[in-house]
């Protein structure tokens, strides 16, 4: 197990907001391997972004790591003091956020604050980290780089500044790269170009990489595994292949019928899921799915099913656990 | 930029024009006769019709007022009606005592403010936040005379470490001219200390919130780095449009604490003038604070520039 560059073990972060205490992510394991995409789809407010923040130490001042192990190269980062996080941040684990309009600071120029890591951490001298960021934005495909290096952030499309904000997390080499949502604020084209450069350098350089976001195609095209997250909680787990041809949970079967598709057969109508996601303040008993789930039993409302393997995959569901095939009870519908 | 400082100061021309005739509308409504002051005791009717004469007070309004127009175009403010100096040198002589004074006060203020308002930011709702709270509350609330009295009666009377009012010229003796200016940029600088802070405060407040404070800390800045590298240039643009205000209103405050002092500034040549009636030389202060108004503004445009580079000026 040592082997693991990431691993996650009952991890519990909470959030003490005004509406009452949020469990925002509750009892989440999962690990990560070197050079290994991992997918993390859920919809807003499912916990996956707060689990990145959790790796990071970067929770806001309302949150929380309440329990659980976070080891990182067989480091426990929850042990470690803050300087030594410090240490971590930007060099083997590097991050990059969802809205590149408002992620890189207004008042710097982009090529300083893409070279900061390298001043931060390799102690290199101001001229040698913008030069050095000129190279990395050649390297993730930014044109004219001395000039652009030279501009403020404000004079960048968002597609660019989502480039330089990957130029930085690459900056120093790091192990692990975890992107949150780097596509959504993005227009489409823009976005099959950004994929296309992480897909590139995740090969190039071997950088391990969690890719969250809510939108399964870009799992699809990019992720080794994936881990669905409902609720602050993993429902499912398992080779990104397996996933998508058979979920072995209903809100990923759900999920995957929402798509709209060109290849399949004419089926009619999209099927959207029917409700909301649950009150993370006042979580129902039992399967945090079962008022939106068209699969549920009676179980399913008394008690909360575990995380169990189901042939390829990991799920948490009684219906699927107890043998049953999504595909085959759905046709019976 | 030179084409932008050339545009803004022909911008000015308009604005300056309607403050002359403010000031000399101001000035020549307020009631209270010249000519009774420099007359004293012999007040005939023929006495004063003849100072009104000299003086060009018997000519209609608009007529003084052209004529006053012209002369400050070529830079003349006229003559005290009392000392019969120009006005010009007058407040010349006055004005490096309180332009000192009044940066001083300035430099107490940001010296305090920015540093304490970044902390009460950073942790806000602990004690250090209250204690800078409650200080600028107080130091909004205590008018500056009153200020300028305690630290007076304390740190002088009292405890005798500072002189207790005058002037010594920075060029004559430097250690005495700091001694001397200590207490009174204190009570000019206190109020706007406790404004600086509250802004520095919620401003700052409000730049931690943001995405990229986030990246800076996912690259591994230190929080002392984020603070100040990332956080305090953004947070310091508001603060700089209210201590442009601040430099503008020098010499209102210089009224105040130059009296209190005995500073011998424009501050105190503006109260002088006034018990005097010595209408010219109130005319040239009051239009002085006007222009300095509009100068401050000029340079807070041009320090926004340096401090965000979202804003161009071309």
């Amino acid at each position: 197990m040592s082997a693991r560059l990431l691993e996650l073990e009952d991890v519990h972060t909470q959030l003490t907001l005004r509406e009452g205490v949020v469990r925002a992510v509750d009892g989440v394991s999962f690990h990560v391997d070197a050079g290994e995409t991992l997918g993390i789809v859920g919809e807003s407010g499912s916990g996956k972004s707060m689990t990145a923040l959790s790796i990071m130490r970067l929770l806001p001042r309302s949150g929380r790591i309440i329990g659980g192990s976070i080891r990182f190269k067989g480091r426990e980062l929850r042990d470690l003091a803050e300087a030594e996080m410090e240490a971590l941040r930007g060099t083997d684990i590097a991050m990059i956020f969802q809205d590149p309009m408002t992620s890189l600071n207004p008042v710097y120029r982009t090529g300083w604050q893409v070279g900061e890591p390298l001043r931060i951490h390799r102690h290199v001298k101001t001229a040698a980290s913008v030069a050095a960021a000129v190279g990395l934005f050649k390297k993730v495909g930014i044109p004219e780089p001395e000039k652009r290096a030279m501009q403020y952030p404000h004079m960048f499309s968002g597609g660019m500044r989502q480039r330089a904000m990957i130029a930085m997390g690459l900056s120093t080499g790091p192990s692990l790269l975890i992107a949150d949502e780097p596509t959504t604020a993005l227009d489409v084209t823009i976005q099959a170009q950004i994929l296309d450069l992480l897909r590139h350098l995740n090969r190039e350089f071997g950088t391990a990489t969690i890719l969250i976001t809510h939108n399964l195609g870009v799992v699809a095209g990019m992720c080794d595994r994936v881990i669905v997250m409902y609720a602050g909680r993993i429902v499912e787990e398992g080779r990104t292949e397996d996933v998508f041809a058979n979920p072995e949970h209903p809100y990923t079967w759900s999920l995957l019928r929402s798509i709209p598709r060109l290849d399949a057969e004419v089926r009619g109508r999209l099927q959207p899921i029917e409700g909301s996601p649950p009150d993370m303040a006042r979580l129902p008993e039992g399967c945090k799915f079962r008022s939106r789930c068209s699969f549920a039993i009676d179980r399913c409302a008394t008690e909360e099913p575990e995380l169990r393997q189901v042939r390829s995959q990991l799920t948490r569901c009684w219906v699927t656990q107890g043998g049953v095939s999504l595909e085959s009870q759905s046709d019976l519908d | 930029m030179t084409t932008y400082v050339l545009r803004r100061l022909l911008l000015m021309l308009p604005v300056a024009f309607l403050v002359t005739v403010g000031v000399f509308l101001l000035i020549h409504l307020t009631p209270g006769d010249p000519a009774l002051i420099l007359l004293g005791e012999d007040r005939s009717p023929q006495a004063i019709a003849q100072i009104h004469q000299q003086l060009g007070l018997d000519k209609p309004l608009y007529v003084q007022y052209v004529i006053w127009l012209g002369r400050i175009a070529h830079g003349d403010l006229g003559r005290s009606i009392t000392t019969h100096q120009p006005v010009g040198t007058a407040i010349a002589e006055r004005l490096p005592a309180t332009v000192e004074l009044g940066l001083a006060a300035l430099f107490w203020s940001l010296i305090v403010a920015i540093p304490l308002g970044t902390i009460a930011a950073v942790r806000r709702g602990s004690i250090a936040d209250q204690i800078a709270t409650g200080i600028s509350v107080g130091g909004v609330s205590i008018p500056n005379f009153f200020i300028g009295i305690v630290l007076i009666f304390v740190l002088s009377v009292t405890w005798r470490l500072f002189p207790f009012g005058g002037y010594v010229a920075f060029t004559k003796d430097p250690f005495e001219n700091l001694r001397h200016i200590v207490l009174p940029a204190i009570a000019l600088g206190t109020a706007g200390t406790a404004i600086n802070m509250r802004f520095t405060r919620s401003s700052m407040i409000e730049v931690l919130n943001n995405d990229y404070i986030r990246t800076a800390m996912a690259k591994g800045a230190s929080w002392r780095r984020v603070v100040f590298i990332h956080a305090l240039k953004n947070a310091l643009i508001p603060v700089v449009t209210i201590v442009g205000l601040q430099i503008g209103g020098i010499i209102e405050g210089a009224v105040v604490t130059e009296t209190v002092f005995t500073w011998p500034g424009v501050g105190r040549l503006a109260v002088e003038s006034i018990f005097n009636r010595d209408y010219t030389v109130v005319q040239g202060i009051v239009l002085l604070a006007a222009f300095s108004y509009m100068v401050a503004n000029l340079l807070v445009d041009l320090v926004y520039g340096w401090l965000d580079p979202r804003i161009s000026y071309s």
